[in-house]
């Protein structure tokens, strides 16, 4: 039916890498419950990312990276203050932070929006599309093949690496981690590394895939792998999979009905996560509302 | 000045219908939002703002044009679908709160920016204005959507006025609701359509992002100012309003700033000096409540060291002896015998301190309370009497009048406690 298309063999591997980073750090997010605070820190950078713009003055200068993990981190740690010294309970306290820095962001961009060609569309939807044209040429007028594609690379070595180097301070302090501390692991480090590693990937994939899409593949993924299995290595293998599978089965349907390309991303992960839903539970219970099922006689 | 008085003159009818667009939709959702704040969902209207997407472009997919009908009617429908995902996932999965609301909020995200983009290739001239449903456009607000979007707010704010306690029991005791035999599936029912609504009419002023502040932040930051729910309320639609009209007036002053994200921006700075100044609940507040009351236990302590010296037989410490009790917290222990001192409790005679008669009734207090919790808990929780001290320690700053007259004719007014100590009674001589 389709041929070999380099095109499409490039894009389906920028956007694996790219899910694969974002799964392997949102499985951990998600043993922490943190799910919600990588969706705030992928709006919180956008602050950053034109404070980068502005100081660089280009979209893809390093300028813009170290501003959004600067912003990024700044959100972890607003957050965390706002919980713990302000005492606002945890889900109010993202919500608070991310709308803010949003905020923050959209009115820099409209303040300097005659030197910042960005707008935060880009930065919620983004395009993978144009990843093919979208070049890395050095200065002797070399090509090295699709930008992008060289910043998953990159982004996914460094994901990758941390999550190898510290995979079992990760895991302990993941399921317990008032024991990691008491066995003398630097838990809030690792924690900030963890955030630290949230916003570069927001960042480096966001031209790509959009903040939005970003989120997806931190969270759907790793749900989807939580619905078949409780094990670490398990779950991540199965992350991996799933965000493969999304990728190449994405791009072929987005082909099909002329669309986002990661928007079919995300909405595959729906439909996977879904049908593993329905695959994981035989019998269903329905009920309206949100309410919890009082169960008689338990204390 | 002159722009700062036509501002709020209100004789722009273009400004008044923006104006008070805002105000109704700013108290619709800090009424919302506050009992989801009390619900501990804060959460929940951020992902249903980012589920209305998909259905605000089917809505303009199948009227070809933006129709309101339309577009209110799909993004209603995929809120709440959403909603009822997010509550079926819950009862149906193992998996944790966040984490269903951060699936449900991307994975429509995600269906929404396929269905732009199939608009966008679609060619439809009236596409361009769509944006305005997704990232907001507070300004653009004209008499016609307020017509529309006001009376919505106002009949949201009138069901929750309406349906006050019933939403009351919801949020802090459904059991009790149930117990007594109200309808709480349907009162659930109706809070969620409410909270949908707000967010379908929000977000056409203030975009899918930041209408997560709009319903977050004004309960949040006016959770530290009081404890009654009315109150409650009230200010957190006054914060509401306050940002909704002066983020309006920023953005006329300057036109090319955005109004939304100032609302927000004002709203924030609302709650960071509410979780900074508020009166008890504030960080200052509480920094300094807390400082005063490790005052107070100090205070305590060198009384009671005084005592304690003056049962073994001494007149009185000496500063350097006093001190020596303390090595870690001299100069605070410096302070607490000049303000003793200035108090009349301590008197300082030829470098040897000594209590005063107030003094040694305040110590013979503090003494008693002291030994009369370890003689408690000794006799009646049958705790080894080397195991009382450290609660004692605590408990004697904090036990009232009331609690110790309860305490002493409960164990029957005891004369030593478990380390054979006397208990002092303010007759008693010293």
């Amino acid at each position: 039916m389709m041929s070999f298309d380099q095109n499409a063999f490039l894009i389906i591997i920028t956007a694996s890498m790219i899910a694969i980073s974002c799964g392997l750090l949102g499985v951990f997010m998600m043993l922490r419950k943190m799910s919600m605070t990588g969706d705030a820190i992928s709006h919180a950078v956008l602050p950053g990312i034109v404070i980068g713009f502005l100081v660089s003055g280009t979209q893809r200068g390093l300028e813009v990276i170290i501003g959004a993990g600067i912003l990024g981190i700044l959100a972890t740690l607003m957050i965390d203050w706002l919980r713990k010294k302000a005492r606002v309970q945890l889900d109010a306290s993202i919500g608070i932070t991310f709308t803010l820095l949003f905020a923050i962001g959209i009115i820099l961009i409209s303040v300097f929006a005659y030197r910042v060609d960005l707008d935060q569309e880009c930065v919620l939807y983004g395009e993978i599309a144009y990843l093919p044209i979208d070049l890395w040429i050095s200065s002797s007028g070399q090509s090295f093949g699709p930008r992008i594609m060289w910043l998953a690379i990159l982004n996914l070595l460094l994901v990758g690496g941390f999550i190898a180097l510290f995979y079992k301070e990760l895991k302990i302090t993941s399921f317990d981690e008032k024991f990691g501390i008491v066995i003398g692991i630097p838990a809030s480090a690792i924690n900030l590394g963890l955030m630290s590693m949230v916003s570069y990937t927001t960042v480096s994939s966001f031209e790509a895939v959009g903040a939005i899409l970003v989120v997806a593949l931190l969270v759907v993924p790793p749900a989807t792998a939580y619905l078949w299995t409780r094990d670490l290595r398990p779950l991540i293998q199965l992350t991996i999979l799933t965000g493969v599978l999304v990728s190449v089965v994405g791009y072929y349907l987005a082909y099909l009905f002329d669309s986002s390309i990661a928007g079919m991303m995300v909405t595959v992960a729906g439909i996977i996560f879904f049908l593993s839903v329905i695959f994981t539970h035989k019998k269903f219970k329905f009920t309206l509302g949100t309410q919890k099922e009082t169960q008689p006689f338990s204390s | 000045m002159s722009d700062f008085l036509y501002f709020f003159s209100f004789q722009d009818s273009s400004i008044a219908f923006v104006v008070m667009g805002i105000t109704l939709l700013g108290i619709g959702s800090a009424f919302v939002g506050t009992f989801s704040f009390l619900d501990n969902k804060a959460l929940l209207g951020d992902a249903i703002s980012h589920a209305v997407f998909p259905g605000i472009c089917l809505g303009f997919m199948l009227a070809g044009e933006k129709n309101p009908f339309y577009i209110v009617g799909g993004a209603f429908l995929s809120g709440a679908l959403a909603t009822f995902l997010s509550s079926w996932l819950k009862s149906n999965t193992k998996l944790s709160d966040d984490t269903i609301i951060a699936v449900i909020l991307s994975v429509f995200f995600g269906i929404g920016v396929v269905f732009l983009t199939v608009i966008q290739k679609s060619g439809n001239p009236e596409m361009a204005g769509l944006n305005q449903f997704i990232f907001g456009n507070a300004i653009g607000i004209v008499e016609r959507d307020l017509w529309v979007y006001g009376s919505l707010s106002v009949l949201i704010i009138g069901v929750i006025g309406f349906m006050l306690k019933e939403f009351q029991i919801l949020v802090f005791n459904p059991e009790f609701g149930k117990a007594v035999g109200l309808p709480m599936n349907m009162i659930r029912f109706v809070f969620d359509v409410l909270l949908i609504l707000s967010v379908v009419i929000g977000i056409q002023a203030i975009g899918v992002v930041l209408m997560a502040a709009l319903l977050i932040t004004p309960g949040t930051a006016a959770r530290f100012w009081t404890d009654r729910l009315g109150i409650l309320l009230g200010l957190a639609s006054v914060f509401a309003i306050l940002s909704g009209v002066f983020g309006t007036y920023i953005s006329y002053l300057l036109p090319q700033m955005p109004t939304g994200p100032w609302v927000v921006v004002i709203l924030s700075s609302i709650a960071l000096i509410s979780f900074l100044f508020a009166p008890k609940k504030g960080m200052v507040s509480r920094y300094f409540h807390r400082r005063s009351y490790l005052q107070k236990t100090q205070r305590d302590h060198v009384l009671k060291s005084i005592f304690k010296a003056r049962e073994l037989g001494q007149e009185g410490l000496t500063r350097a002896e006093l001190l020596s009790l303390y090595p870690h917290q001299q100069s605070s222990i410096k302070n607490s015998i000049k303000s003793l001192e200035k108090e009349g409790l301590l008197f300082v005679n030829q470098s040897l301190i000594k209590l005063t008669e107030p003094g040694k009734y305040q110590a013979k207090r503090v003494v008693r309370l002291h030994r009369l919790w370890e003689s408690y808990l000794n006799e009646y929780m049958n705790i080894a009497p080397d195991h009382v001290h450290e609660s004692a320690e605590k408990l004697e700053h904090l036990l009232t009048p009331d609690l110790e007259a309860m305490l002493e004719s409960r164990l029957n007014f005891p004369k030593l406690d478990p380390h054979q100590e006397q208990i002092p009674r303010d007759h008693d001589e010293l």
